[in-house]
C-alpha cells in the first residue's frame, strides 16, 4: 500500500487551498496519506491541516531557520522524512515548482511535473508542449515517487478530518548561504486569482495601467478576481503575479472573460480547464475565438461600460 | 568569475506542436529548431554582468546531440566566450542532465551558473533545482532580478504571492523568469565571428555519468478539445446567454 507525504503550503498563517488540492490526488493514489507542515510556530496551519478529511498525520517541524520556504533549507528536511513514504507531492505553484525537484535530486530520482492524473499509483499523465501533448509515464518499481500536481485539474479536497499533529525536531541545520530578504505583495481584497470561481483578464489592447482600471471595476461589480495577459505585465499595466498561462498561473474558474486577449497558445494553457470562457476581441478571427464558449466581437471600452450598465 | 549558461535545444515557440498519430511521440519532423526562450534570456543576463565588469568569461553548455552545436554558435553568436557540448545521443530527463551539468561546472568552478527556469519542450522546470542540491548550493528560481554584489547576489524571484527577494552567497545556481531581461539580437558578423570561437565536445560518458532516465513515457496524446462555442452580436446578447447558463 502507498505511504503518501504532502508538503503543505502556507504563509505561516493559513494553509493554501493547493495542499488540499494535493490531498485529491493523494486520494486518488491511494493508501496513507500524511501532511508536513515545516515552518516556524506552525500550529494554526498544523491544526487546518489536520482538518483536511482522510488525512492520517500531520507531522511538524519547527525551526528559525524553517521559516520561509527557502529550499536550500526546506528540501533536507522533505527529504529525511520522504524515507519513510513511497510518494512525496506537493503542489504545482511557484512553491512546490521551487522545492520539489530539490526534494527529488536529493533523492536521486527524477520529478513528475504538474501531474493531472492518476492511472496507478505508478502511473500519471502531464503536460508537456504547454499543454500540446499529454503524456503517460511511469516510475520505476520501487523508487520514490516524487511529484508535483497541476492544481488546475484537481478539486479541493472536503470533510472533517481530526488527524493526529506529531511534532518532529528539525534533521538538519540551517544551509547558511541562502537568506529571505522579503516579499512585495501587491494583491489586494480581491479574490485569489488562483481559487476565485470567476476571473476578468484584459491584455494588451488595454493600453495603459490607467485604462486597466475599467477591468478592476468590472471585476470588482462581478466579485471576480483579476488576470491579465503576459503582454499586459511586460508593458507594466499590472504586476506580475497576475499573469494567466504557461509561465504564469494555471487557473481553472468557472467563469474566465479574456479583454482584449489574442488567445496565444502559452496563454491559452493557463484557462483550459475554465469551466465557460467568454472572449472579447475586436478581431473577429483572433485565436481566442477558437477556444472560447461565448464570443464577441467588439471594441472592449464599448463593451464594459455596456456590461456594467446590464449589471446594475 | 565565470559564468556557465546552460542551453537546451528546443523545438521552437511558435510551432504549433502536434502529436504522431501512432502516440510514439510528437511530430519535429521538418519543424524550426531554438534555443530555449528562457536560455537566450539567461544568457543575455550573464553577457550583460560580463558587460558590466562582473563576470570575466561566459561559457555556454549544451546537452545533446551534434545538432545542438546549431544552439551553442547562437549562444556563440549573442557573444559567449565558449561552448561546451556534452555529447549524448538520447533524450536526458533533467536528473541526467543536473548531473552532467554537474560535472562541468566542478570542472569550470563559476560563479554563478543561470538556466532557463523550465525547457519549454518537456516543461519539466527541474534542472537548475537539481543541480543546486548535487551541487550542495544555494539556488534562486524564477529570476527577474539579479544583482551580483562581491560574493554575494540579491535575486528577485517571481512567486504565486508577487516578487520575493532572496540574498545568496555564490556559487549559486539561478533560474530566469520571462521579465528579467530581452534578449539580444544576433547581427550576421557576430555568426562570422562565432565560427571561429572554441566549442568543446565532451562525450558524457567520458564525464562518468550514466543516463539514468527513470520515468518511462509509455504514450503521447493530444489534449482533450474544448468544444467550440457560440458567436454573440451584442453585449445583451452576452449577459442574457450568461443568465441561460446560470453563470450570471
Ligand atoms: C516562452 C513563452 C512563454 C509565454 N508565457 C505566457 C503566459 O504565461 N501568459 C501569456 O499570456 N502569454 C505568454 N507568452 C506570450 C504570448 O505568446 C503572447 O505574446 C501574449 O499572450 C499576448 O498577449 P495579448 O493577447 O494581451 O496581446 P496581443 O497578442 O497583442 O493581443 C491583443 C489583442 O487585443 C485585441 N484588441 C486590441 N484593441 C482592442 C479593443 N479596443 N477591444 C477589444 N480587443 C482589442 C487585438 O485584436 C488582439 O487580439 C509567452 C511567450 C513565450 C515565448
Ligand atoms: N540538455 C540540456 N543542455 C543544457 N541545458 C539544459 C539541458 N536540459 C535542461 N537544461 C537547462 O535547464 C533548464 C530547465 O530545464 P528543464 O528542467 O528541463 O525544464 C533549461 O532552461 C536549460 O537552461
Amino acid at each position: 500500500m502507498s505511504k503518501i507525504l504532502i508538503v503543505a503550503e502556507h504563509d505561516g498563517q493559513q494553509l493554501n487551498l493547493s495542499t488540499a488540492k494535493c490531498v485529491s490526488c493523494a486520494q486518488k493514489i491511494g493508501g496513507d496519506v500524511d501532511i508536513a507542515v515545516l515552518g516556524q510556530n506552525v500550529d494554526g496551519v498544523a491544526a487546518q491541516a489536520a482538518a483536511i478529511g482522510g488525512i492520517s498525520r500531520v507531522i511538524t517541524v519547527s525551526a528559525d531557520h524553517l521559516e520561509h520556504p527557502l529550499a536550500a533549507n526546506w528540501a533536507p528536511e522533505i527529504t529525511t522524512l520522504a524515507a519513510d513514504y513511497s510518494h512525496v507531492l506537493a503542489p504545482s505553484t511557484t512553491f512546490g515548482k521551487d522545492l520539489m525537484p530539490r526534494v527529488a535530486a536529493l533523492a536521486g530520482v527524477n520529478q513528475f511535473s504538474d501531474v493531472m492524473e492518476v492511472l496507478d499509483e505508478r502511473t500519471f499523465t502531464r503536460p508537456i508542449y504547454a499543454g500540446n501533448a499529454i503524456i503517460k509515464v511511469s516510475a520505476a518499481a520501487g523508487s520514490l515517487v516524487a511529484m508535483t500536481v497541476r492544481t488546475a485539474s484537481w478539486q479541493a479536497a472536503a470533510g472533517e478530518g481530526q488527524a493526529s499533529i506529531e511534532a518532529r525536531d528539525a534533521s538538519h541545520a540551517d544551509s547558511g548561504h541562502t537568506r529571505y530578504v522579503g516579499l512585495k505583495s501587491e494583491g489586494g481584497e480581491r479574490p485569489d486569482l488562483q481559487s476565485a470561481p470567476m476571473v476578468v483578464s484584459g491584455g494588451r489592447a488595454l493600453g495603459s495601467e490607467e485604462n486597466f482600471s475599467i477591468i478592476y471595476q468590472l471585476a470588482d461589480k462581478l466579485g471576480a478576481g483579476v488576470g491579465a495577459s503576459r503582454a499586459a505585465v511586460d508593458a507594466g499595466y499590472v504586476p506580475n503575479d497576475m499573469q494567466v498561462g504557461q509561465t504564469g498561473k494555471i487557473i481553472a474558474p468557472d467563469l474566465y472573460w479574456a479583454f482584449g486577449i489574442s488567445g496565444a497558445i502559452q496563454h491559452i494553457t493557463g484557462i483550459k480547464d475554465a469551466g465557460t470562457i467568454v472572449a472579447v476581441n475586436k478581431d473577429a478571427e483572433a485565436p481566442i475565438f477558437e477556444v472560447a464558449d461565448i464570443g464577441l466581437v467588439g471594441d472592449l471600452f464599448t463593451v464594459i461600460p455596456e456590461l456594467e450598465q446590464l449589471l446594475d | 568569475m565565470k559564468i556557465l549558461v546552460g542551453i537546451k535545444r528546443v523545438v521552437d515557440y511558435n510551432v504549433r506542436v502536434r502529436v504522431l498519430p501512432d502516440g510514439s511521440g510528437v511530430d519535429t519532423e521538418g519543424v524550426k529548431m531554438s534555443v530555449n526562450p528562457f536560455d537566450e534570456i539567461a544568457l543575455e543576463e550573464a553577457l550583460r554582468l560580463r558587460e558590466a565588469g562582473k563576470a570575466s568569461e561566459v561559457i555556454v553548455v549544451s546537452a545533446g546531440g551534434d545538432e545542438c552545436q546549431q544552439q551553442l554558435r547562437t549562444g556563440l553568436a549573442m557573444g559567449a566566450d565558449r561552448a561546451i557540448q556534452i555529447k549524448t545521443d538520447g533524450p536526458l530527463q533533467p536528473l541526467s542532465a543536473a548531473r552532467a551539468l554537474l560535472k562541468v561546472t566542478e570542472r569550470e568552478q563559476p560563479g554563478l551558473v543561470i538556466l532557463g527556469k523550465q525547457a519549454i519542450d518537456d516543461d519539466n522546470n527541474q534542472t537548475g533545482q537539481m543541480l543546486a542540491a548535487l551541487w550542495n548550493r544555494p539556488q534562486a528560481t524564477f529570476a527577474s532580478e539579479v544583482v551580483l554584489d562581491g560574493e554575494k547576489a540579491t535575486v528577485t524571484r517571481e512567486v504565486d504571492a508577487g516578487l520575493e527577494t532572496i540574498e545568496v552567497d555564490l556559487p549559486a545556481v539561478v533560474t530566469v523568469d520571462l521579465r528579467l531581461n530581452e534578449p539580444r539580437f544576433v547581427k550576421l558578423p557576430d555568426i562570422m565571428k562565432a565560427k571561429r570561437k572554441p566549442l568543446d565536445v565532451l562525450p558524457l560518458e567520458e564525464l562518468g555519468v550514466a543516463v539514468e532516465n527513470d520515468l518511462a513515457i509509455n504514450t503521447y496524446s493530444p489534449p482533450p478539445q474544448r468544444q467550440k462555442g457560440i458567436m454573440v452580436e451584442t453585449t445583451e446578447q452576452l449577459v442574457q446567454e450568461l443568465k441561460n447558463r446560470g453563470l450570471l
